[in-house]
């Protein structure tokens, strides 16, 4: 039997040493920590380097230096220490650098607490730093997926030389499920001749996100946009779970997508034909699901740790064509599996318009 | 006969039960500073700042005024509270990763500017919130949850003697270290911590009290083993004593 | 099958690698599994639980809010998921530590003195968490306690496994006390 049973961070962490990561820079932060500490272990065993950083800011200037020397690197954390690598995010987003960061959500605004939350998607899926740009943003449901997503998640990186993003929760990150490493072999980033190594023999190579003539800066701000409407025309992933012919369909990512799942077992088990499309890309959003959705059902209902994020993109999706309900729970607490389901009852018999 | 009340707790501390775990010295260190707030009478004169660390609801012990920071940020948040309120004591409590890592700007320039505050830094030699990483603190050997092999020099570099750093700046009227795994240094501790208090009464600018604290639950070890490991290993590299007292010329 | 389970107790009480060894032999039975904690500082001290989701289908949802079964090792938990439980549902209480007084009458309830038979009968206090998970299996028979037994091999590190078989006779006292006890 190849499967193992490990918490979310420990197979986050060692899926990045097999996606090819050999440097890892971060800062303590709950509930994200056994990430750099089983990093702390594992990368010199692959003669990789793990260093913790004075702070998060510190942290993402180190990922934004090992990403423009060409080095496959990662970097984690929680809610407040993502809001403060923002600004190095959207430096690494503007000097087209690949790079992986992790958030296991907790709780917010401010300290808010360590529990599980969704309330950091607004920050991963429309910017959260300065500027025009995007991260590729994975939601991943599982530990197996975890795995499965930061593998890929250093492909895409590289592939379109740009930070991705997976967005997870306190509890993914905590949760203990078997999972299956399926690359055996530890993969190798491409050949990266932009990347800053000394400008032995080639003309010099300049990382930077500076471009002070204007009409430079919009020259390249065009090029981003072209790549990032690129990564939307092929990369857009979602789960559909019995959501060919519904009354009503759920939208919901992560861990409230698994509790959504249970729902709709239950629900068609009571003769409700509800469904659910789960974005596995948060960004770019899979928006065409749901809009055909809307041939069908009669009703969607977004379900979030958060007071309404995703919801939006659910109802840009959907454009009008039915109504989108929404029910959020936050604060570290995560929706029950009863309070869904009476949502979707009130809902299908017409409680709530 | 009447009997004299010898032991009582400080009219500035609240009723509330401390949630340290057990043989920790950040309770200690909280009701040092009440006891002195209350020597001074200035507990409706005063407004703390608490960090993001063990120490995070000291606002739950002390019946003062309390500013939030976010994780390193305490001496700017108590900078601008301070230049709102002059004729207050403002003070700030801060972990060592809290001060010495993350917040390592905002104390070195609070200090330079000579801002009047008294800053208060609890010195555990790792992170205790999260559950026992790395600290800016943590001596070389030590193991951590992010150096299972002891703490490597070569990989991590050393310590920060962050008080001694700051007694060379002109800025700083007052820098000193002090322990309170013992009966004799807590009294010394709470001569020290009152000293920082009032060098900022009189004006005379910024201060900065560490304070050397155990860790059982992270270190490993039980309370007893602690004191004896704080004093075997944290003592040798973090010496007691005062570096710079007001009128001092700035090495 | 599906079988959702909470233990819950004092944290070093054991209740999270409890809940692991009945996960690990799960996968080992090529079961669906999941295992979620409390987690952070804030349990040190304080109480402690982690959820146990096991199942022959893929686990829909791996947050339990509706057990199936329970195990109770200290009181504050007693009164923080007896009204979780499903009606039929199985709680298990260690009484050497727990005093219960239950307000349903709808539960199959099994009272351990698991502490008193541990020291009496195997002379060791430690294995207390062991049979309460052994009459937990006799119980439910989500999983065996070869599968047990089994996962104690790759959990523990190779200088323990003297204690396996204290803990093999502890699963079975358990199970045994389950199987009189007839719930
Ligand atoms: C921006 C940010 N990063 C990380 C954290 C997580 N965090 C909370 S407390 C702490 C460290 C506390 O260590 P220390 O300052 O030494 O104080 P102690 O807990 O040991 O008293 C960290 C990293 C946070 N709250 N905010």
């Amino acid at each position: 039997m190849s499967k193992v049973l490990m918490k979310g961070n420990e197979a986050v962490a060692e899926a990045a040493v097999l996606g090819g990561c050999r440097y890892f820079f971060g800062y303590p932060i709950t509930p994200q920590n056994e990430i750099p500490e089983y990093l702390a272990k594992r990368l010199p065993e692959v003669g990789g380097t793990f260093l913790q950083a004075e702070s998060e800011i510190s942290a993402i200037n180190m990922v934004f230096g090992a990403a423009g020397s060409g080095a496959r690197v990662m970097t984690s954390s929680s809610g407040p220490g993502i809001s403060l690598k923002q600004e190095g995010i959207s430096y690494i987003s503007g000097a087209e650098l690949p790079c992986v960061i992790v958030n296991m959500v907790r709780g917010g605004p401010g300290l808010g607490n360590i529990g599980p939350a969704q309330s950091d998607y607004f920050q991963a899926t429309k910017g959260g730093g300065h500027g025009d740009y995007r991260l590729i943003v994975f939601g991943p449901a599982s530990v197996q997926e975890l795995v499965d997503l930061t593998i890929e998640a250093f492909e895409l990186a590289d592939r379109y030389r740009n930070p991705v993003m997976i967005l997870g929760d306190g509890i993914l990150g905590q949760m203990m499920e078997p999972v299956e490493f399926k690359v055996k072999e530890i993969r190798k980033g491409p050949e990266k001749p932009w990347a800053a190594t000394g400008a032995k023999g080639r003309a010099r190579n300049l990382i930077t996100s500076l471009y002070i003539v204007p009409e430079e800066l919009e020259e390249h701000c065009r090029k981003l946009k072209e790549k990032y409407d690129r990564i939307a025309a092929v990369e857009k992933r979602h789960e559909s779970y019995f959501a060919d012919d519904t009354e009503i369909v759920l939208a919901a990512y992560g861990t409230t997508a698994r509790i959504c799942k249970a729902v709709v077992d239950q629900a068609r088990d009571e003769g409700i034909r509800a469904g659910l499309i789960r974005p596995v890309t948060l960004w770019p959003f899979p928006d065409e699901p749901y809009y055909k959705a809307a041939e069908h059902a009669d009703a969607f209902l977004t379900v979030e740790m958060s007071n309404g994020q995703m919801v939006e993109d659910v109802r840009l999706s959907v454009n009008g064509r039915k109504p989108v309900h929404f029910l959020g729970r936050t604060g570290g607490i995560v929706p029950t599996k009863a309070e869904i389901y009476a949502e979707v009852k009130k809902i299908v018999e017409g409680g709530v318009r | 006969m009447s009997a004299a009340k010898v032991f009582t707790k400080p009219a500035s501390m609240t009723d509330k039960i401390m949630h340290f775990c057990p043989g920790c010295t950040h309770g200690i260190i909280q009701r040092l500073v009440a006891e002195v707030i209350d020597e001074l009478d200035i507990r409706e004169n005063t407004i703390a700042v608490g960090p993001v660390g063990c120490a995070v609801f000291c606002y739950d012990y002390w019946d003062v005024d309390f500013h939030q920071a976010s994780h390193g940020r305490a001496p700017a948040v108590a900078t601008g509270v301070k230049r709102v309120h002059p004729d207050k004591v403002v003070f700030s409590l801060q972990g060592d990763g809290d001060i010495a890592a993350i917040g390592t700007t905002e104390i070195v320039h609070a200090a330079a500017r000579g801002e009047k505050i008294s800053c208060l830094f609890v010195n555990n030699s790792i992170y205790g919130m999260t559950g026992g990483q790395m600290a800016p603190t943590t001596i070389v050997g030590q193991k951590t949850t992010t150096t299972p092999g002891g703490r490597d020099s070569n990989m991590a570099g050393y310590p920060v003697k962050l008080t001694e750093m700051l007694a060379v700046l002109d800025g700083t009227a007052y820098s000193a270290r002090v322990s309170v795994h013992n009966p004799a240094n807590v009294i010394k501790a709470k001569k020290v911590i009152k000293k920082a208090f009032e060098v900022q009464i009189k004006g005379e600018g910024f201060a900065i009290v560490e304070i050397l604290s155990t860790c059982p639950t992270n270190w490993g070890l039980s309370p007893v083993e602690s004191i004896k490991w704080l004093e075997e290993n944290i003592l040798p590299y973090f010496p007691i004593g005062e570096f710079k007292t007001p009128g001092e010329v700035s090495r | 099958m599906l079988e959702e389970l909470i233990i819950a107790g004092f944290g070093g009480q054991g209740v999270m690698s409890m809940g692991q060894l009945i996960t690990y032999a799960g996968m080992i039975e090529n079961k669906n599994v999941a295992w979620i904690p409390s987690y952070g500082p804030e349990m040190r001290g304080g109480t402690a639980n982690c959820a146990v989701t096991i199942s022959d289908r893929e686990i829909s949802s791996p947050v339990v809010t509706e057990p199936t079964s329970v195990i109770i090792m200290n009181q504050p938990s007693l009164t923080r998921f007896l009204p979780t439980l499903k009606p039929g549902g199985l709680l298990l209480i260690n009484s050497s530590l727990v005093s219960a007084d239950i307000s349903r009458n709808d539960l199959r309830v099994l009272e351990i003195p698991s502490n008193e038979l541990a020291n009496e009968k195997l002379n060791n206090t430690r294995v207390a968490n062991i049979i309460i998970l052994g009459a937990y299996i006799e119980s439910t028979k989500v999983v065996t306690i070869d599968s047990i037994v089994e996962s104690l091999k790759k959990v523990l590190p190779e200088r323990r496994h003297n204690l396996i078989p204290l803990n093999r006779q502890a699963l079975e006292l358990g199970a045994e006390f389950a199987r009189l006890a007839k719930v």
